[in-house]
């Protein structure tokens, strides 16, 4: 009776400790107002005025899309860019857990944090486009499987891969809370939520390009072909890695008190590392655009203006980065592999918005361009998720291991930066 | 193989053969049900422009009557209370009146691109919106080869709006409304059999009124609606440049490869990370922690 006793107040007091813990780490650490605080925070509550209009009047009320144009800057920035730009999570944890490149496991969180954020937000985004986020959950429950439909596809990845996403970040939750047994047990899940991971991104990072094969004759010659989805794929993976690296370089900066000492020692090395990876995947993609492009025989709309505006894309934003990041790492020079990244991140979202939006019915007069309150609440998505993002990286074992990290906590190292 | 292991592949197995079901169910599906699909000869040489089939389409679904007085010849557009419009094109044969409204596909593309099964090809001929289903994506504007579906942008509860061949009067054994309100027999309900054979009968034994092409046999796999013309669909505002192949057509092949994927990636990448050494690198996370 008394050893029970003993064992339910023991409880009870840990239980306190670990809602006292959770409420202390909620609360913000460091100075409220800063620029990126202001700027970010006044963005996002322009954003959620702007939807509570939107969900009270109609999409008409806030956005230029119309009957012709029924997908916009919400579908095409957040949701068809955003999904690409997530890639880098599903291509690193292959290289680290499938390949055993163990080179590059040091920012594995950070980009499965990011990725899964990303999906969350961006896929999430999805929701203030729909006109009836109510009936979302139709396809899920199964009262209404549209099986022929590869926007089905799409929702049902984009579920279960955000669920995989968590699996795989969840050691990182365990060690801030100090679960040591469930850290153990979460750990025996990873292997298999990155092969189901990488399983699933294959499929849904195609899939975002086979939403537009039914759409052939509304998109320009140039964009369409019915090997969207390879190229959607292929692009997926230097869109990712790009991603790391630019994303890398700034929280390398702004987070620079949180890196451990095994990632401080090696960034320079993975960076120039996944720059190779880029310049291979990039060339193979570059392949397959010249390929699609003789097999269609466009090349005399080469010189018409849409031409030049591919030409832009492809040559411009694809091959230039791509020699870059093969000059970069032969000179292993850091600032040329993110100047490449930025430039290939800027050619991701031109393609991306010109098969979803600028070329799509590019023939039609007074074609759609978004509203300022379709790109307010764009940046709002982008503003909260970074929120999110700088929270957990200040508070959990991401850019550092667990005992680098408690290491420094005990030292009183770290977490002097913002909110 | 472990336990684990052994655990992971039949969830990946299962996983795979659950979808692959599914797909191979809906591969199988077929339009129209063979016997008695139902549709609509237009027949334009006949049509005068008078616009009774607007306000018919108009009280039947409840909708703003349209204005009395239009300029036929300015075109109009459907809209979301607007199912159906008239236009007048001037021609090299003159003046010809063409009703416009979904032309009900017998494969539709709004139909494969639903992922809620709100659009839905019934047996007898209609395509029609289920407003329990639908979540408003809009995906089947984005594939819909004729630009059909109009969604309400200025509501916060929006539907999709088209024709729907007047499903409810079908299912009590009328006609739809338009045809049944038109004076000059322009517009004719059938089974699309029957008004295909009538159609080429009429091109065959006049071929001085028609053009030899039924807009709607072929196009796009075939629509419910057929249009007879005396000129050149093209002069009409119809998108001639649509290819035969039903729209479903399109994305099957990438549908197919899905279960093939989620059944040989897996294994394969378990393969690739266990050949690779003895043990994973992370299943107790030691390493990590080191």
């Amino acid at each position: 009776m008394n050893a029970r006793a003993e064992r339910a107040a023991q409880m009870a007091t840990e239980f306190r400790r670990f809602v006292g813990f959770v409420v202390h780490e909620l609360r913000p650490k460091g100075r409220m107002l800063t620029p990126f605080n202001v700027i970010t925070a006044s963005i996002i509550v322009v954003g959620a005025v702007l939807l509570a209009i939107r969900f009270t009047q109609g999409l008409g009320s806030i956005t230029n899309l119309d009957q012709r144009f029924p997908w916009g800057l919400w579908i095409g920035f957040d949701v068809i860019t955003g999904v690409a730009f997530a890639g880098g999570a599903y291509v690193l944890t292959f290289m680290v857990y499938i390949l055993g490149q163990e080179k590059y496991r040091p920012i594995v969180r950070a980009t499965v944090l990011n990725g899964f954020l990303a999906y969350v937000f961006y896929a999430g985004a999805l929701l203030l486009d729909l006109g009836r986020p109510w009936k979302v959950i139709n396809p899920i429950l199964g009262n209404s499987f549209g099986v022929s439909s590869v926007l089905f596809l799409v929702a049902w990845h984009f579920l279960l891969y955000m669920t995989a996403e968590f699996v795989e970040f969840s050691p990182a939750v365990a060690e801030w809370l100090g679960w040591r047994r469930v850290r153990r047990a979460l750990g025996g899940l990873t292997l298999g939520a990155v092969i189901f991971g990488i399983t699933l991104s294959t499929l849904h990072q195609s899939g975002l390009g086979a939403l537009y094969l039914m759409a052939q004759d509304k998109i320009h010659p140039l964009w369409y072909s019915e090997f969207i989805p390879f190229l959607f794929l292929v692009s997926s993976i230097f869109a990712g890695l790009s991603l790391v690296i630019f994303e890398g370089s700034i929280t390398h900066r702004v987070f620079h008190d949180r890196v451990g000492a095994r990632l401080g020692r090696s960034h320079d090395d993975i960076l120039i590392g996944l720059a190779r990876i880029c310049a291979g995947t990039m060339f193979v993609y570059l392949f397959m655009e010249l390929l699609v492009l003789a097999h269609g025989r466009h090349w005399p709309l080469l010189t018409t203006g849409w031409g030049l505006w591919y030409l832009l894309e492809v040559a411009g934003l694809v091959a230039v980065p791509a020699v870059l990041f093969l000059l970069a790492h032969r000179r292993r020079n850091v600032t040329l592999v993110r100047g490449a990244a930025a430039m290939t991140l800027v050619g991701i979202l031109l393609n991306r918005l010109n098969v979803s939006v600028i070329a799509f019915k590019w023939y039609a007069p007074n074609h759609y361009v978004p509203s300022w309150e379709e790109v307010v609440v764009s940046l709002a998505v982008v503003s909260a998720e970074l929120w999110v993002f700088r929270w957990v990286v200040n508070r959990m074992p991401v850019l550092a291991t667990a005992e680098e990290t408690e290491r420094g906590r005990s030292a009183g190292r770290g977490l002097r930066l913002v909110a | 193989m472990d336990r684990r292991d052994l655990f992971k592949t039949a969830c990946v197995a299962g996983a795979s053969a659950l979808v692959g079901r599914n797909l191979a169910a809906q591969g199988r599906e077929r339009v129209g049900g063979g016997g008695e699909a139902m549709g609509v000869l237009v027949d334009t040489t006949l049509c005068l422009g008078c616009r009774a089939c607007e306000r018919a389409c108009a009280e039947a679904k409840g909708l703003p009557l349209p204005e009395d007085e239009v300029d036929l010849f300015e075109e109009r557009t459907t809209s979301p209370d607007r199912l159906t419009v008239v236009n007048a094109y001037q021609t090299e044969r003159g003046r010809v009146t063409v009703k416009r409204q979904c032309m009900h596909c017998l494969q539709p593309a709004c139909g494969a691109a639903c992922l809620t099964a709100a659009m839905k090809k019934t047996p007898g001929g209609p395509v029609i919106w289920r407003e329990d289903k639908c979540m408003g994506c809009r995906f089947c504007m984005i594939s819909c080869p004729f630009d059909v579906p109009r969604f309400e942008y200025d509501s916060a509860n929006p539907r999709i709006r088209k024709c729907d061949m007047c499903f409810e009067r079908l299912q009590e054994g009328e006609e739809p409304a338009c045809v049944a309100s038109c004076p000059t027999g322009a517009l004719k309900f059938g089974p699309r059999t029957e008004l295909l054979d009538e159609a080429q009968q009429r091109v065959y034994s006049q071929p001085d009124r028609y053009v030899h092409h039924i807009y709607g046999e072929h196009e796009a796999g075939g629509t419910s609606f057929l249009y007879l013309a005396p000129v050149p669909f093209e002069q009409l505002g119809f998108p001639t440049h649509l290819d035969t192949t039903p729209y479903p057509t399109y994305t099957r092949e990438f549908l197919y490869a899905v279960p093939v994927v989620l059944t040989v990636l897996p294994p394969f990448l378990l393969a690739v990370a266990k050949a690779r050494r003895g043990e994973p690198a992370d299943e107790s996370g030691e390493r990590w922690t080191e």
